[in-house]
């Protein structure tokens, strides 16, 4: 009959006008930003270094300046300078450490390919979005000051990520030192052998990356 | 105090206080001062109930952030948006072409305002509470509302714009053809009450069968039919969905309102929310019962109170329509209206005619009476449908191997 | 279809008052008398990204229509050959931004076939989960955008939006972004879905033929629908064949050809499901397309979440960095919600692409637009566009 579609149709959005009122799964508007929005856990969206100690951040920044990130880039937003000098790191050997690391966040498309070729668990995604300047070299350029966020703020957003990279250089470092004490007691106990060379943590290929 | 006669009152008070000689001009500016008042705010309550509504047929929540000016706290649930709208739309640029034709240009939103709000003054909003009795007032009704086409072409013509013209002149094929099945959905009315003055014609529906079926004309078939011709006509008049494609995007030209911006274009959108009202109010006088009471048992309820929740009713109808319907394009719109529903109407006349010769039948010759007035309505219907809809139907899909 | 510009005509009538108003400029021609010329765009109210179309009208009706693109131009091709293989990726999700994981995993097809990577079941089966979840957010944006073209007031928009929006919040929640997922890499996925993801994909999956179901009732027996729509826009097959048309729009006029079948990429031979075709080649029929397209994946999802294997997501011995296949050449395609999304890529040994080759089913798509909108009118034309279901970012790389 002609009309009977049209009149189904009327009934389909009178069904959806009356849910409306009760049913979350059709009214799906949320009042940003009287309610706050809810952000999964695996939200990315500009990078940050990640500082072990909060009261020290720019002595124990993860970060030894291997240059990988600012390699891997695909819009090439990370420069970087390497120290001169070196500092012990969280193992007590001394590494090199950015004396330059800036990330132009206006030019940054959040696509983590820094987050997954860092070896050293340095540089992870943030999610601060809210993140408008009025000047592009002042607010959105940032500096290695402004990037260094400490472990704690890391477990904040992440914990899943957090706990597991945690686990994992924990575990490396006591692998370290266990490696580093057998080396001593071998060279204890045999002087005229040359010394192992010390473990260093080899760089992590093709991994599947962390469940989130 | 009588809830029913207490605008009447009201306006007697005031017009006693003023001296004999200039009794007639403040009873008649009084009712002026209180339509353009309160039709005027009717507006403004359109235009953002359109907006929720369609907001939550899209599930999503409309405007709810207007509050008050200083009290920034109260939301107030965005009532108050179409003042806002209001003063943002007054305080933007007129921009008037440099070629146009000022005085038309000027003249064309003003002019279709007017007419439509001409309309308003023979609605009869209660039971005694009609601005002008008229004895011809359906035809002036149409007559001011034809009036308004005169505008559409105003701004077209005043724009001096080759293109704005040729929409122009296209949003008057549209309207021009749907004149004709609306006034025709009229007539059946008009022959069966045999009065044009639609006071008398809101009267003529009161009454009610055993106390809960009011004798209103839509529950009647020739009424029903018309009802529905009526409210097709009254959307394509006023260029709401399904028939807005002079107001379309996808359009050729963006149409005879090209040339106007601020107020003016608000002015445009006023005319056809003020003529889209008039007409509601025509369609709930003749079809709807006017001001009568559904039931019996609540009559207490004040006549002018069951006109404005009709009224609303119809308008909350439009906007249903709206928020579901496709747009039509320009030859399927004329197609509509000349090959189907003009003979639906001329036939519908037949039936009101056979209403009035029969209204003597009793008993069960009531029935056979009901019948064939049914039959009249549904066998042209399918009939044209079928032909209207030739072609076109849902299909089966047949998959790969 | 370069992008000519209206060279050597007359000072031009613009329309003051509303942005996005069509230029139009008379065109004597001896022929035809006066002929109407109408630019369509870049900027148009009723959307698609930013295309053009010059339009032709005698009267009502379109004598000549020529596409014109390139505004979103911007040089994909010619980046990916200073970049290395593994940062192109999250360009890729950039091509056909409303489908980026199945772009995503065509480019990773490309390079794991020049470079003989093996993908480990596990990311097979993920694989074809994220594009089917893809192909049902493709297809509602479609229909949403269809309708809102044949001029409804975003009502049914909202709806397949509020579906979508259910996916891309699927999506959030396992790769970090919306729309720009980056999660396929060369030998399988970045990101394996924890055990709640999988539940809550798989609830959305059982529920979504209920929308569909109320999204036909609303509008796939709509009289005005089957008036605008059906005889509109017709394709003749053989035509289309001959232009090298895929996808939904080849199956509309009758063509039996779903790379998904003829191909057999990864494991969709493992999975029953069936490919519709429709018969008139007309607007009503790829609409319907997509429409039981979405049933079809649908139903391609319910057996993958019920298959879905333990296991790796990455094979063990793909490199990350570092990666240099042999010189050679590979062409991977996909049937990506759009039709046949290809790359081509040629590889001198080094870690950059020598060349590199999107084949965008948009852009193919797109050339045979004249020849589907002749004799209708203007109105019609957009819809049309709407039924070929193209992506600007794909079209213009």
């Amino acid at each position: 009959m002609l009309g009977s579609g049209i009149l189904k149709g009327l009934g389909v959005t009178a069904k959806n006008f009356v849910g409306s009122y009760h049913d979350p799964k059709r009214m799906v508007t949320e009042e940003y930003p009287d309610t706050p929005a809810k952000l999964p856990e695996a939200y990315r969206n500009f990078p940050f270094l990640v500082t072990e100690n909060a009261t020290d951040p720019m002595g124990t920044l993860r970060c030894v300046a291997c240059q990988i990130c600012e390699k891997e880039c695909p819009p090439q937003c990370i420069y970087i300078e390497k120290s001169k000098d070196k500092k012990p790191d969280a193992t007590g050997k001394p590494q090199l450490y950015p004396a330059v690391f800036a990330i132009d966040t206006a030019v940054c498309m959040s696509c983590q390919l820094c987050v997954e070729v860092c070896p050293f668990d340095a540089i992870k995604m943030d999610q601060v979005f809210a993140v408008a300047a009025t000047n592009r070299f002042e607010g959105l350029l940032l500096n290695r000051e402004q990037l260094a966020k400490p472990n704690e703020y890391f477990h904040q957003i992440r914990p899943t990520e957090a706990a597991e990279v945690d686990g994992r250089l924990t575990a490396e470092r006591k692998a370290a030192e266990e490696k580093a004490k057998a080396a001593a007691a071998a060279k204890a106990a045999a002087p005229a052998k040359p010394a192992a060379p010390a473990a260093t943590p080899a760089p992590k290929p093709a991994e599947g990356g962390t469940a989130s | 105090m009588n809830l029913e006669t207490l605008p009447l009152q009201f306006r007697d008070w005031i017009v006693s206080l003023f001296p004999g000689a200039l009794q007639w001009f403040v009873h008649h500016l009084l009712s002026i001062t209180a339509i353009l008042t309160f039709f005027g705010l009717f507006f403004a309550f359109t235009t953002i109930a359109e907006r929720k509504l369609l907001a939550r047929l899209q599930n999503r929540l409309g405007p709810n952030r207007s509050g008050l000016p200083w009290f920034r706290r109260l939301k107030l649930w965005g009532l108050t948006q179409p003042f806002a709208d209001a003063i943002k739309a007054i305080t933007k640029e007129d921009v008037v072409p440099a070629v146009a034709d000022k005085v038309l240009h000027f003249l064309a939103p003003v002019v279709i305002v007017a007419f439509s709000l001409l309309g308003f003054a023979v609605l009869p909003f209660g039971r005694h509470l009609i601005p002008v009795e008229l004895d011809a007032a359906i035809l002036y009704f149409f007559a001011a509302g034809t009036a308004t086409e005169l505008a559409i072409f105003m701004a077209g013509w005043g724009s001096r714009n080759k293109y704005s013209l040729l929409a122009a002149m296209r949003a008057l094929a549209q309207l021009i053809s749907y004149e004709l099945p609306l006034i025709l959905s009229v007539v059946p009315v008009i022959l069966v009450v045999g009065t044009l003055s639609t006071s008398e014609i809101a009267l003529a529906q009161g009454g009610w069968t055993w106390g809960i079926i009011p004798h209103w004309h839509v529950f009647t078939p020739w009424g029903f039919a018309g009802f529905v011709i009526f409210l097709v006509a009254a959307l394509a008049e006023s260029n709401r969905s399904p028939f807005d494609l002079p107001e379309a995007e996808s359009e050729l030209i963006a149409g005879h309102l090209t040339e106007y911006s601020g107020f003016k274009y608000a002015l445009f959108f006023m005319a056809e929310y003020f003529g889209l009202t008039a007409l509601s109010g025509l369609g709930v006088t003749l079809f709807l019962g006017g001001w009568q009471a559904p039931f019996a048992f609540l009559e207490f309820i004040p006549s002018w109170l069951w006109f404005m929740t009709k009224l609303a009713g119809m308008i909350v109808f439009f906007i249903w329509i709206r928020g579901t319907l496709l747009r039509l394009r320009i030859d399927q719109l004329t197609r509509l209206a000349w090959k189907f529903l003009v003979p639906l109407a001329l036939l519908n006349l037949g039936n009101a005619a056979f209403w009035t010769l029969t209204a003597g039948w009793t008993g069960p010759l009531v029935l056979v009476r009901w019948g064939v007035s049914a039959a009249i309505v549904i066998v042209p219907f399918l009939l044209l449908g079928r032909r209207l809809s030739a072609g076109y139907a849902p299909r089966t899909y047949r998959y790969a191997a | 279809m370069s992008c000519s510009d209206q060279s050597g005509l007359d000072a031009e009538f613009s329309t003051f008052g509303r942005p996005g108003g069509p230029t139009v400029r008379p065109v004597h021609d001896e022929f035809h008398g006066d002929l109407l010329e109408v630019s369509m765009g870049p900027q148009h109210p009723s959307t698609h990204g930013v295309f053009r179309m010059v339009v032709t009208l005698d009267g009502e009706q379109i004598v000549k229509l020529k596409p014109v693109f390139g505004y979103l131009h911007r040089n994909h091709e010619k980046i990916a050959e200073g970049t290395s293989y593994l940062a192109s990726m999250p360009y890729t999700d950039r091509l056909d931004y409303l489908c980026s994981m199945s772009t995503n995993w065509a480019y990773a097809l490309a390079v794991e076939k020049l470079s003989g990577q093996a993908v480990p079941d596990r990311a097979q089966y993920l694989r074809i989960i994220m594009a089917e979840l893809t192909r049902l957010v493709n297809h509602s944006c479609l229909v949403g955008f269809l309708f809102n073209d044949l001029g409804t007031s975003f009502t049914p928009l909202l709806y397949a939006f509020r579906e979508r929006e259910k996916i891309l919040d699927l999506f959030e929640a396992l790769s970090g972004s919306r729309m720009m997922c980056n999660y396929q890499r060369f030998g399988g996925c970045r990101v394996d879905p924890t055990p709640e993801w999988l539940a809550a994909a798989s609830a959305l999956v059982d529920n979504f033929p209920r929308f569909l179901d109320e999204y036909e009732t609303m509008l796939t027996g709509n009289e005005i629908m089957l008036a605008r729509t059906q005889g509109v826009g017709r394709l003749d097959p053989q035509h289309a064949i001959n232009a090298g048309l895929t996808g939904p729009v080849l199956r509309a006029s009758g063509v039996d050809y779903d790379i998904r079948k003829v191909d057999g990429t990864g494991f969709y031979p493992r999975f029953d499901f069936r490919v519709p075709l429709g018969a008139h080649g007309d607007t009503y029929d790829r609409y319907m397309m997509r429409i039981l397209e979405m049933r079809e994946s649908v139903k391609i999802l319910q057996q993958a979440f019920k298959a879905l294997p333990a296991g790796p997501i990455m094979d063990p011995k793909a490199k990350l960095r570092g990666f240099r296949p042999k010189a050679g050449e590979a062409y991977g395609r996909l049937e990506s919600p759009k039709g046949e999304l290809g790359f081509y890529l040629i590889s001198d040994g080094s870690p950059n692409p020598w060349r590199y080759r999107v084949r965008p089913p948009s852009l193919i798509n797109l050339t045979l637009l004249e020849e589907m909108c002749l004799g209708h009118t203007i109105a019609d034309s957009v819809v049309i566009l709407g039924s070929i279901d193209i992506v600007l970012g794909e079209v213009d790389r």
